[in-house]
């Protein structure tokens, strides 16, 4: 019998790609939902419903079950109520159902403090800050790129320097940033940066290193010279991989938001879920980390559909766009 | 066994005066005393020694030779693509250095480009030469036509087939109005029947065109049917074996195949390609899998 999706290299029919997809979503999350309402999984603590005669224990508290018997014991023994509870999980780990019900209603959630950002600000401002780092970024790191995929002099100039440059970790120029540009949104938005550009050089060079000779040859006996070599056959020939680059490269810049928004005055997003986790509203957090998910894998459908857009041929080919 | 065929070098009247009108034209290409080494950390490679020939302004000229014996990387320097190490080539009468729309280049891989489409592919060497965007446009045009890919222009490379790739290829190269078109293997990865039909596109192009014709291949038919010329290189170091007049008049047609001066040139070639019958399957050592006496004699 020939198992679906398990042939060497060949692809899925559109129905398998679905079932898979949907199943790499219910997977996790069917896990979590056992962990969550099955209760004698895991459930370590125990959640006090009433307190009885006890002055140790607080209702809605989570407690350990050994405290929680001895309690009870010392209850019984005093000749005093008894106090309820019910197994729970830690508090840190919600429900499946708190966090869709927080997912759907974070938008309108007004903040508890006044003065406070909304959920949409908050996320607002880091989409912000992560496109302004991205775009400096791509503004000076792509046509560098692709100046050192191309010429060697560019290449031997650029590259022995970023290649030492890319291994200094973006959080360690934290306290440098501030002291250059202040405590607001400069230091995050060069946070993005360093952590952006010097992988972004080197891929970009990498990728235009490739671009197939045989091509310049061609337009060279065409009577192509040049810049006109850099303009007509380089850049359209690798465009569509650079554009690919940069679709991961924008993930990464992700990676670096979190780090970027702790620089200065914390904000956006990452002030949002500090400030959650404090008032211990564990559901929000999860709701705001996933969105963040959402948006990165929203903006990379979105791109990858404009690709196919921009790039017409590749599909033909059979390649990615 | 002997075939009884002509002997290769002897001419009719007619195809003698056809040779002394080509050799009348002026050179349009003249190779002297060309060699190319390769330098390595071991020891320097010399691929081609004192290479000399001419070609007359609108003859078709075939290279042949083993694989290996640097036929590409002759084709190369003429384009200017590599650097001789020693002798000259010359485009009537001027050194050529580096590359240049005088001499255009088919490749054997078509490298066409794949971002854009039949039209915009042969556009290029045309807006490249300062035409405007709808002159170039009319000229590719005139270009796909010749090359019978009208109905194709909006379409991308991928979606073509290996000979209409090669078309294209062809088209681009002569809209940039080359005075030599030089040919590396343009057919080799053509299955036999498109490739017979690409050799009587080109001959026909080759006629309708002024241009003069470089052309390399190992296939020894290819070389007979479509050249005035061939050029027999041997390997290690390449050099010139010999340069034969095909003694058939032109315009061609596959009738020409099979006639005795044809098969004279043809086996002439066999001879200086393959010496000594090496072909001779009798010398083998082999292992016997099937049993003794079940052929089929
Ligand atoms: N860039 C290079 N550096 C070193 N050696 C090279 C280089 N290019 C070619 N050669 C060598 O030169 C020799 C001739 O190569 P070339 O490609 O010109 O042969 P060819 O006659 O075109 O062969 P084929 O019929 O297989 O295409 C080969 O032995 C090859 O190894
Ligand atoms: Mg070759």
């Amino acid at each position: 019998m020939k198992i679906p999706g398990f042939q060497p290299r060949k692809p899925l029919t559109g129905r398998q790609k679905w079932i898979l997809t949907l199943l790499s979503f219910v997977l996790p999350v069917g896990l979590w939902s056992v962990v969550s309402y099955v209760p004698f999984v895991w459930h370590p603590v125990i959640l006090v419903r009433s307190v009885g005669g006890s002055s140790a224990l607080e209702q809605g508290e989570r407690v350990d079950p050994a405290f929680f018997q001895a309690e009870n014991q010392k209850l019984a023994a005093e000749g005093k109520p008894l106090a309820a509870g019910l197994r729970a999980n830690p508090i840190f780990l919600p429900s499946p159902g708190r966090v869709f019900e927080a997912f759907f209603k974070a938008f309108t959630t007004p903040p508890r403090r006044v003065g406070d950002p909304w959920l949409a600000e908050s996320l607002w401002h880091s989409i912000q800050i992560i496109f302004w780092g991205f775009f400096l970024s791509s503004l000076i790191g792509v046509p560098l790129g692709i100046l050192a995929g191309t010429y060697g002099f560019f290449k031997g100039l650029f590259e022995p320097f970023i290649e030492f440059f890319r291994y200094l970790p973006a959080p360690a120029f934290g306290a440098l940033t501030v002291a250059i540009w202040g405590i607001n949104d400069g230091p995050k938005i060069a946070i993005i940066f360093i952590g952006t550009f010097f992988q972004q050089v080197l891929v970009i060079s990498n990728t235009t290193a490739k671009c197939d000779t045989t091509l310049l040859e061609a337009a060279q006996t065409m009577g192509a010279r040049g810049v006109r070599l850099l303009s007509s056959v380089v850049i359209p020939s690798v465009l569509p991989d650079v554009y690919r680059d940069q679709r991961i490269l924008l993930g990464w810049a992700w990676t670096y938001l979190i780090v970027s928004e702790v620089v200065g005055t914390s904000s956006g997003i990452t002030f949002f879920i500090d400030q959650q986790a404090k008032y211990r509203e564990y559901a929000n957090v999860f709701a705001a980390i996933s969105m963040i998910g959402l948006i990165g894998i929203a903006t990379d459908m979105v791109l990858g559909w404009l690709g196919r857009f921009f790039f017409p041929w590749r599909r033909l080919e059979g390649k990615e766009a | 066994m002997d075939w009884s065929l002509p002997d290769y070098k002897s001419q009719t009247s007619e195809v003698r005066a056809r040779f002394e009108a080509l050799k009348a034209r002026p050179v349009m290409l003249d190779v002297q005393g060309l060699g190319k080494v390769f330098p390595s950390r071991k020891k320097s490679e010399t691929v081609l020694k004192d290479i000399g020939f001419q070609v007359h302004r609108r003859e078709f000229l075939s290279i042949i030779g083993p694989s290996g014996c640097g036929k590409s990387t002759l084709i190369r320097i003429v384009a200017g693509l590599e650097q001789a190490s020693s002798g000259t080539v010359k485009l009537e009468n001027t050194p050529v250095e580096g590359p240049g729309p005088d001499r255009g280049m088919v490749f054997q891989n078509y490298s066409l480009f794949p971002w854009q489409t039949v039209l915009g592919n042969v556009r290029f060497p045309l807006i490249l030469q300062g035409h405007g965007a709808s002159i170039a446009e009319a000229e590719a045009r005139t270009w796909i036509d010749i090359v019978g890919l009208a109905d194709y222009e909006e379409y991308y490379p991928s979606q073509l087939s290996g000979g209409m790739r090669q078309r294209v290829a062809i088209a681009r190269a002569l809209a940039a109005k080359p005075k030599v078109l030089l040919m590396d293997e343009p057919f080799g990865a053509l299955d036999a029947q498109t490739r017979s039909k690409m050799q009587a596109y080109l001959l026909e192009i080759w006629r309708k065109v002024d241009v003069t014709v470089l052309f390399i291949t190992h296939d020894l038919d290819e070389a007979v049917f479509l050249s005035d010329r061939i050029l027999v290189l041997k390997a290690h170091p390449g050099e010139v074996q010999e340069l034969i007049e095909v003694p058939l008049p032109q315009p061609r047609n596959s009738a020409h195949t099979l006639t005795p001066e044809f098969l004279a040139v043809r086996r002439r070639l066999d001879e200086l390609i393959h010496p000594q019958g090496d072909d001779d399957a009798e010398k083998f050592e082999m292992l016997r899998l099937a049993p003794a006496g079940d052929e089929v004699l």
